[in-house]
């Protein structure tokens, strides 16, 4: 077998790509799936936007309207940013740690398929009957009566996608306890890492409870059941704590990561050292565990009584403080330091304010007295999107364009990137800093329209031109990206010349097996003490060459998360279609055979031997 | 991928000595499982004696308790080494699970 | 790792099941699942805490007046013994005797099927006296909740079957180890829950 990287036809890409189980490329899976449906959300945005920038609007009717806000907001959660999130994460854990693969490959794969196969599923509803339509937190009260098919689709489609989340969670769980590089203690591990160690014990923790709600909510739709069926004894409230015992969480999934990849750009950009490393992992770790102990601060106005809001309400404001800390840290990095404008410290630089008002906003509303007013109005819009935008997308952006060269060894357009940074970061702002006073003047979350005469006309249109401005951010963004594809200029190791952590220290484009000695890790910035004591290779090893031994690719995965998807169907159409009961066991067939097969056969996987890695330069597979 | 597993031979004694070891570690196992028969037996009567549930319901959730403990630290390993992180996710997972139920039992109102 | 390796009871090492890295990754792995499954059961617990008794005016079913403990004692008694027996065959497995680990799995999967007989009988039993499905949120937590144990030892069963027979001609090897130890951790689990299912749904709902 050849080492060095040929030309090869679309179908033995394609088919590369779809049996593929190195974690590099699973990365530039997620990414492309992720944007996709990063964008089909956008639309459902300016759609949103366009519908309320004038009163008395008919744009779109107001059935159409609970189906585009649904879509959206299910989309850039579940479709956009975690996957985006999840992109990231493969494409940097297993180099920053210095490991040459994943603990589970084959699982890996499995976890992408799923996630990508739930996702289809769950768009498919718009050409089947129409969208979900009872909003992303689907309450029982809403969606149980919803008719149509909508809120199936919801329900099984995120069941199929979460179950991939699952098993990405615990993938990176294991790779980061049992496969750091020798000398990467924890207390040495980047920050990213970190932050991906502790969002998917989160994603771990999380999302048994989403599956177990979203089982109530398929038995009770699909299969009789009556768990939110008042009149037999049922109650609603379970799914509203079933959802939010995962849903907040599932903020902090999204922001920790975010928050890692902050922690690599600035000091990067800085020039200096991450301030506080060990107050940073601790905040980290305590936001994290914090997490799981607030989330009825979303449910204040259900009527869980004063005890219960009180406790909630501490609780919430607790987490402030380790965020805090953390944008102290982010400051005095900062400090002093040696600062170089690139897009991603742009990114980094707009976060910290963003973020913070965002974190303000959650402050108020987690006193529950005040909550009453803000509750179900455009100040909660205001403030999620302010963590999620400011916080999240910042940070997936930003990291599209620093960990670009990494993936692809090219770089994309500093000029392009920093008009797409400024495009953006003011539309954002005029998009939804608006969105707090509107919640102020009364305007309820989830209309479709409202009337000339509630004072609200002004802001709604200049929160929809802010839109538009993101709306072109986007389109630069994909010229930018497009154009450097095009172009496809290599940029070799190390190109932003700051490089502080291990997976810069590689030589590009990265070899499918990562590493081709492993290397020993001598503190924390690895790759910068060894460029400080001027070793050119980058890396001190701590194992002669060796054979190397790789995973079998594997179409299975994909087979078994399609099978579920076939299953899908027949679950969704039960007790209408004589063909469903049937369908729903074949689409479980062949799942459960495909996997059979899988654990039959012996799959040991293959060799790289030493004498191919001499020669080799060390190219793509 | 490292998959050079250790084999390292035995010599007489040791492989006596460890298989004597793990013959005492079996019957260890039987004792455990002979406690959590009896803790069973003593839970059912407990109910068939028709005490208040005041008192039952209390003490057989905390003989499921030791129950569980066996089952985890014995039955499934966790008291010997190794075993921290997997105890410590699993630590987690009851808290978390544990602060469920409460909230289910105390603020879903009805 | 290669497969054709023979080890002796001698050279087998003292951790089988964590002597590879592929070993020690699905060890960790499955105890973080582990994690996940006690999560999941939480919810389904606490969802039938909040459900039960639960249903339309007037529902003549109780906690109380269905269930029949000794049936449920005696599948608990199948249910732990099969545990047990789960622990002999890990037994052997390190001591590198794969008939009597696999004899011991195999009267494992005897005991499991058992006890899913009887769940079987129980369910259909209550089906007949009306309490179905869709009776009452309380049924249908009911059945949820003990129902997804059920599937898990339906899962267990099928899994435990399929390692005995894919590798009733291949033996024990390093390759495999790791999956009858991460199959037996499952079924102990399986059993943890079981505990609180008796203990919490039929003791408890026993109780006056
Ligand atoms: C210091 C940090 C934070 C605090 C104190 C906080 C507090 C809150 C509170 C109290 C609510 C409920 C408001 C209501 O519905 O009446 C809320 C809603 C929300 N928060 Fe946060 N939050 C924080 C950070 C975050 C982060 C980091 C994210 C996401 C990355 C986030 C995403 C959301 C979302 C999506 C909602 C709205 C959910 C909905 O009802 O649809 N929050 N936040
Ligand atoms: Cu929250």
């Amino acid at each position: 077998m050849s080492l060095i990287a040929e030309k090869k036809s679309f179908g033995a890409v394609l088919w590369d790509y779809l049996t593929t189980v190195d974690h590099k490329k699973i990365a530039i899976l997620y990414l492309i799936a992720g944007g996709i449906f990063f964008i089909i959300g956008g639309i459902e945005a300016m759609l949103i936007r366009i519908q309320l920038a004038v009163p008395d609007n008919d744009f779109v009717a107001a059935g159409l309207y609970n189906q585009i806000l649904t879509m959206h907001g299910t989309t850039m959660i579940f479709l956009a940013a975690m996957p985006l999130l999840f992109a990231f994460m493969n494409a940097v854990v297993p180099l920053q740690i210095g490991a040459r693969d994943v603990a589970f490959p084959f699982l890996n794969s499995l976890g992408f398929w799923m996630f990508f196969f739930g996702g289809i599923f769950l768009n498919l509803s718009w050409f089947m009957g129409g969208a979900p339509d009872a909003g992303w937190t689907s309450y029982a009260s809403l969606s149980i009566a919803s008719p149509g098919h909508g809120i199936d689709f919801y329900a099984l489609g995120l069941q199929i996608s979460g179950g991939g989340t699952l098993i990405a969670g615990i993938n990176f769980l294991v790779t980061i306890i049992n496969m750091r590089a020798p000398g990467m203690t924890y207390m040495r591990m980047p920050l990213f890492t970190w932050s991906t160690f502790v969002a998917s014990a989160l994603v771990l923790f999380a999302f048994p409870p989403l599956t177990v709600g979203l089982f109530l909510m398929i038995f009770d739709r699909m299969f009789s059941g009556n768990f939110f069926n008042h009149l037999l004894g049922g109650n609603t409230i379970i799914w509203e704590h079933l959802f939010w015992i995962f849903g907040h969480p599932e903020v902090y999934i999204l922001a920790l990561p975010a928050f890692g990849i902050f922690s690599e750009i600035i000091p990067t950009f800085a020039r200096k050292r991450l301030f506080g490393y060990s107050a940073m992992v601790f905040a980290t770790v305590l936001i994290g565990f914090l997490g799981f102990m607030v989330w009825a601060h979303h449910m204040f106005t259900t009527g869980m009584g004063a005890t219960a809001n009180a406790i909630f309400a501490v609780a919430t404001m607790a987490i402030a403080v380790p965020t805090g800390v953390k944008i102290f840290n982010w400051l005095l990095t900062m400090w002093g330091g040696n600062v170089k404008f690139t897009t991603p410290m742009l990114y980094a630089l707009g976060f910290i304010p963003s973020f913070v008002a965002g974190g303000v906003t959650g402050v108020m509303q987690a006193s529950a007295p005040l909550d009453y007013q803000l509750h179900d109005t455009y100040f909660i819009v205001a403030h999620f999107h302010y963590v999620i935008i400011g916080g999240v997308v910042f940070g997936l952006l930003a990291g599209l364009h620093f960990y670009w060269p990494l993936m692809f060894n090219t770089m994309l357009n500093e000029t392009l990137g920093k008009i797409t940074f400024w495009l953006f970061f003011i539309g954002f702002h005029a998009t939804f800093f608006i969105q707090h006073f509107l919640g102020l003047l009364g305007m309820p979350r989830r209309v479709f329209t409202y009337g000339a005469d509630q004072g609200w006309d002004l802001f709604n249109l200049i929160s929809s031109y802010g839109a538009i401005f993101m709306a072109v951010a986007v389109v630069v963004l994909v010229a930018n990206i497009i154009m450097t594809i095009a172009k496809n200029q290599p940029v070799g190791r190390d190109p932003w010349e700051d490089g502080r952590t291990l997976e810069w220290a590689i030589p590009q484009p990265v070899p499918f097996y990562n590493f081709k000695q492993t290397p020993l890790v001598r503190g924390l910035d690895t790759y910068w003490i060894e460029k400080q004591e001027g070793n050119k290779e980058g890396m001190t090893y701590a194992e002669p060459v060796m054979d190397i031994h790789m995973p079998n690719n594997s179409i299975i995965p994909f087979i078994m998360a399609f099978g579920l998807f076939v299953g899908a169907f027949g679950a969704l159409f039960n007790g209408e279609k004589a063909w469903a009961v049937p369908v729903l066991i074949l689409g479980l067939l062949i799942t459960f055979i495909s996997m059979g097969a899988r654990s039959l056969k012996d799959d040991l996987g293959y060799h790289i031997h030493k004498e191919d890695l001499l020669n080799d330069k060390g190219g793509k597979h | 991928m490292a998959n050079n597993a250790d084999t390292h031979v035995k010599n007489r004694t040791e492989y006596e000595y460890s298989r004597r070891r793990s013959a005492d570690e079996m019957r260890g196992q039987v004792t455990t499982f002979a406690i959590m028969i009896f803790l069973t037996l003593i839970a059912f009567s407990a109910v068939y004696a028709g005490f208040s549930a005041y008192y039952v319901a209390p003490i057989i959730l905390l003989l499921a308790v030791v129950q569980v403990v066996l089952q985890l630290y014995y039955f499934m390993h966790m008291s010997q080494k190794g075993h921290e992180t997997a105890s410590m996710f699993l630590y987690t997972g009851v808290l978390i699970a544990f602060i469920t139920v409460l909230t289910f039992l105390t603020i879903i109102w009805w | 790792m290669d497969l054709n390796s023979k080890y002796t009871p001698q050279s087998w090492p003292e951790h089988p099941e964590q002597a590879t890295l592929e070993g020690k990754n699905k060890f960790v792995g499955f105890w973080l699942f582990l994690g996940g499954e006690t999560v999941l059961f939480a919810s389904l617990f606490a969802t039938y805490l909040a459900l039960k008794n639960k249903g339309p005016s007037g529902m003549e079913f109780t906690t109380q007046g269905l269930f029949e403990l000794p049936l449920v004692f005696i599948m608990t008694m199948l249910l732990l013994t099969s545990s047990l027996t789960s622990v002999y065959a890990m037994y052997h497995m390190r001591n590198y005797n794969f008939k009597a680990m696999q004899a011991w799995l195999m009267i494992t999967v005897l005991l499991g099927a058992a006890f899913l007989g009887f769940e079987i009988y129980e369910f259909n039993h209550y089906v007949h006296l009306g309490f179905t499905y869709d009776q009452s949120a309380f049924s249908t937590a009911f059945f949820t909740l003990v129902g997804t144990h059920g599937l898990h030892v339906l899962i267990g069963l099928g899994w435990i079957i399929l390692l005995m027979i894919r590798n009733a001609k291949r033996g024990l090897n390093l390759y495999n180890a790791p999956k009858y130890y991460v199959a037996s951790l499952y079924w102990h689990f399986i059993d943890v829950v079981w505990v609180f299912i008796f203990t919490v749904v039929y003791l408890m709902g026993a109780l006056e």
